[in-house]
């Protein structure tokens, strides 16, 4: 056996083991401690990948002395090591990226149970990749759940411990429900091991036997991880916990954790219950109408939400809705189209959230809609890093979105029955992508100066930047008159218009001082003021780039990895 | 022949006092054991009217419910559908379970050849008794090895939920202490001093003999953190903080931890590479043996303990 072969679990090991030794550390040796953790693990898990590419084979590794339905073992095959290789990327951008907000909204004593926190998520993540077993996955799948939850509360505000105590009630239920599925599919195998159920499963479904139990399984687990991903009736979670928590948070959040969970089950799918079964079983059909119906109603919130960081959580809700769309296809083409989505959004998603967080930085610190006009100029990098996002977001060619959307379209042009349902709910999709991102675009390139032209003539021309402008702007004379917040939502208030929640929020999480320093119109941010957070939203912007262009070889990669999976 | 004593003599004899306990008229533990009748809850006007305020912003600033019409409808519906729900749940897996095999048949798929080599060969391949043991700490070690940093972590999350560093809130905690710190209660104290020690004893014996019978780092550790609780109770943060703090417990569980990964991966590595394991399997049934499986029970007992007795505190006092 080659050394190299050994990584995978040495990788596990690893992360599993920073988890303690960061509870001991303080803040700082804690963060370089996984810095270098996540370094490692992206650097092994590269080498992982070149040895399976070059060999062409998936092997199994032996986690102890007793081989597989007896002892545990991890399977290692060209898709599971470049996920893992591709998630580390994405988890040290995302942590380069928050670092000074991190410092900002943490506590200073609880620094270090962040990186714990990161650390066995990290773990729990390869271990998701990696597992060859439901019964590891499960375990590993509570680690996951209980870091993500200890990630959106660590900054401690009345919102996101709503949003902690959501998410864990949410989560919670499709652990349960993804546990009595294995539950039950161990019931009708005798087996726990994915290799062995499906074979068991393969008989079952010829014989005809225990026909119920497994479809019931099957469901089972279908709705718990699509809980724990955030499709769309389950979503309710989302948006808070993204909005609020601190910015590496939302970015892990929303590009790894769900897309851990996701993968699991395009595991599931494909090496436990195998395809076949599972397209007879009419569960993708759900799925896909989920899916659908996610594309178009969390593009439709996105559209009425005035925070911007809110707006990106639900733009995610649609993105998650499109993944299990192509898994619902139920056509190889289509799982690959999902797993070229769960790269492209992961790497678009966590881009868009660190611009958003430069642009608010601009802007006073605040997240809502009205205050980041012309926020593009204040932070040129940030402002042309969130078009990057905004452009793949879209799906302009050149950028990530368009790929994973082009092969979506051609997945669902080969399909008898789906075809037409799919193309039409991705052209309207994309029409309502546009909608938010290019509104927003538009408005972080709209000058402060010819803004406040219009703000000066007061009545008509208004509606040249938007109607729904009238609260913000009152809130920004409040502002600049220095008459303070309490006044701001005041006549906010009295405007009369539906101020939900959210605007209150944000409203309060502002603090006085920002506001009068920067008196409402925000300040320059250059590039070398956050050298850290300027060069994650760089490789972002390269690695958009790079999956844009340079698509082919990646699906083929991807394509290898399905075919392994058998 | 009956002898007829004095009233005042009567009195002090012990039937007498016995028969007026009995009869609830005096109870002579009054004086000597501190007790205090427990005064009703009676809210203050101004914590209802601070609870009304905060229930009414709740609806006008966060569900806005004049204007929000799906949470209008979402409350109407909301118990129908919920009920709703909950039969059609348990219908479908009522149905579900009346397919699955039935239980405890012979010939079910779950006793295959996997159980079959537990159950035969897991003695001579573990060296443990308890094939329970054999099979969590052996067999299947990567999953008790997730499962023990599961509780880590839930003990992490909560240490960000409830820990509080801040100075004045400190000092608001130690003035509170006075509700927090039991007052001297013989009784509790007596017990305590009595079982506490069996307690530990006990815990401690069922971690160590946990690959001979049943038994195991689990059990052993909740018996001894329950021990920890009670020995809080009696005597409070002031004795226990002498030998047990937030520093201790984050030590001891990274050791416990470390450990336990360092083994397993040894044996993971050796495993996996077919190399020879050097540690001796021992006889079974003497207590050094089953190679790495008591070291790993005292790791993993290490760690429920005090994630037990960190839970406890937490959530009682924010802080130790």
């Amino acid at each position: 056996m080659a050394f190299v072969q050994n990584f995978p679990f040495m990788s596990i090991i690893l992360s599993l083991f920073s988890g303690p030794l960061c509870s001991i550390l303080d803040g700082k040796w804690a963060r370089r401690v996984n810095t270098a953790v996540i370094v490692i693990i992206g650097i092994m898990s590269a080498f992982v990948l070149r040895f399976v590419i070059s060999t062409g084979q998936p092997y199994v590794y032996r986690m102890g002395h007793f081989s597989a339905p007896w002892g545990n073992e991890i399977r290692v095959g060209v898709l599971e090591a470049f996920m893992a290789f591709f998630f580390c990327i994405i988890m040290l951008l995302c942590m380069m990226g928050g670092i000074r907000e991190r410092e900002a909204q943490i506590e200073e004593s609880k620094q270090n149970l962040y990186y714990v926190m990161v650390n066995l998520l990290l773990c729990s993540l390869l271990a998701l990749i990696y597992t060859n077993d439901l019964f590891t996955a499960y375990v590993f799948v509570e680690i996951n759940t209980i870091s993500a939850c200890g990630l959106i509360m660590i900054r401690q505000t009345g919102r996101t411990f709503e949003a902690a105590t959501r998410y864990m009630i949410m989560s919670l239920l499709g652990s349960g429900l993804l546990l009595l599925g294995i539950c039950y599919l161990y019931a009708v195998t005798g087996h726990l091991l994915m290799s062995n159920i499906r074979e068991q499963v393969r008989q079952l479904a010829l014989s005809g036997q225990h026909h119920i139990s497994l479809m019931v399984a099957l469901g089972l687990m279908s709705v718990g991880l699509a809980i724990k991903s955030a499709l769309y009736p389950f979503h309710a979670w989302l948006p808070d916990a993204y909005g609020y928590s601190t910015l590496s948070s939302s970015a892990i959040l929303s590009s790894l954790v769900s897309k851990g969970y996701i993968f699991l089950l395009i595991k599931i799918f494909c090496r436990v219950i195998g395809f076949d079964v599972v397209t007879e079983s009419k569960v993708v059909n759900v799925l896909f109408v989920f899916g659908i119906i996610g594309m178009i109603m969390g593009s439709w919130s996105a559209i009425k939400e005035k925070n911007l960081r809110r707006m990106i959580a639900f733009s995610s809700v649609a993105q998650i809705g499109y993944i299990y769309m192509g898994l619902g296809l139920a056509t190889e083409a289509g799982i690959v189209a999902s797993i070229y989505h769960v790269l492209s959004h992961a790497a678009t998603k966590s881009l868009l959230f660190v611009a958003a967080s430069g642009l608010s930085d601009a802007s006073g610190g605040s997240d809502r809609y009205a205050d980041i006009t012309g926020a593009g100029f204040r932070n040129k990098l940030a402002g042309i890093a969130f078009l990057v996002g905004s452009l793949s977001m879209v799906g302009m060619p050149m950028f990530s979105g368009f790929i994973s959307k082009l092969f979506f379209a051609q997945a669902a042009v080969g399909h008898a029955h789906k075809m037409l349902p799919t193309v039409i709910a991705l052209a309207i999709s994309t029409i309502l992508n546009a909608v938010y991102f290019m509104k927003t675009v538009i408005r972080i390139y709209t000058p402060m100066g010819a803004y406040e032209a219009v703000k000066g003539d007061g009545t008509g021309k208004a509606d040249g930047i938007g109607k729904r402008d009238g609260t913000g702007k009152a809130d920004g004379i409040g502002k600049t008159d220095g008459t303070g917040k309490a006044d701001g939502i005041g006549k906010r208030d009295g405007t009369g218009k539906t101020d939900r929640a959210e605007e209150n929020g944000a409203g309060s999480e502002r603090s006085a001082s920002d506001c009068q320093e920067v008196g409402g119109t925000g300040r320059q941010v250059v590039i070398w003021e956050q050298p850290a957070k300027s060069a994650a939203l760089i490789c972002f912007i390269l690695l958009n780039l790079i999956l844009g262009l340079n698509s082919d070889p990646i699906m083929r990669l991807i394509q290898g990895g399905i075919e392994m999976f058998d | 022949m009956a002898r007829k004593v004095s009233e005042e003599k009567y009195q002090k004899t012990f039937s007498y006092k016995f028969r007026r306990w009995l009869d609830d008229t005096k109870d002579p533990f009054v004086g000597e054991v501190e007790m205090h009748r427990q005064t009703p809850f009676v809210e203050s006007e101004e914590t209802k009217e601070r609870r009304e305020q905060d229930e009414r912003q709740l609806h006008t600033k966060v569900y806005d419910l004049e204007n929000n019409f799906e949470m209008r409808i979402f409350r109407r519906f909301y118990r129908v559908f919920s009920v709703l729900f909950c039969i059609f749940l348990v219908a479908m897996l009522l149905v579900a379970v009346s397919d699955l095999p039935v239980f405890g048949h012979a010939e079910n798929p779950v006793n295959n050849e996997v159980a079959e080599r537990y159950i035969e060969e897991g003695l001579e391949e573990t060296g443990a008794v308890n094939i329970v043991t054999g099979m969590i700490l052996d067999y299947r070690a990567f999953d008790t090895l997730g499962e023990s940093h599961v509780l880590f972590i839930a003990t992490c999350t909560v240490l960000i939920l409830l820990r509080r560093d801040g100075k004045k809130e400190q000092e608001l905690d130690e003035d509170n202490d006075r509700i927090h710190e039991p007052k001297n209660d013989v009784i509790l104290q007596t017990a305590a001093r009595i079982l506490v020690p069996p307690i530990f004893l006990f815990g401690i014996y069922i971690i160590l003999a946990g690959h001979l019978g049943p038994g195991g780092g689990f059990s052993g550790g909740a018996v001894i953190g329950a021990g920890l609780i009670l020995y809080l109770n009696a005597f409070g943060f002031a004795r226990t903080e002498r030998f047990f703090t937030a520093r201790t417990y984050r030590r001891m569980s990274f050791c416990a931890l470390a450990c336990y990964s360092l083994a397993k991966s040894y044996s993971f590595y050796t495993g996996a590479n077919h190399i020879e394991s050097v540690i001796p399997l021992g006889t079974p049934g003497a207590i050094l043996s089953s190679g790495l499986i008591l070291v790993l029970n005292i790791c993993v007992g290490v760690v429920v303990a005090g994630t037990m007795y960190t839970f406890y505190v937490m959530f009682r006092k924010g802080g130790y």
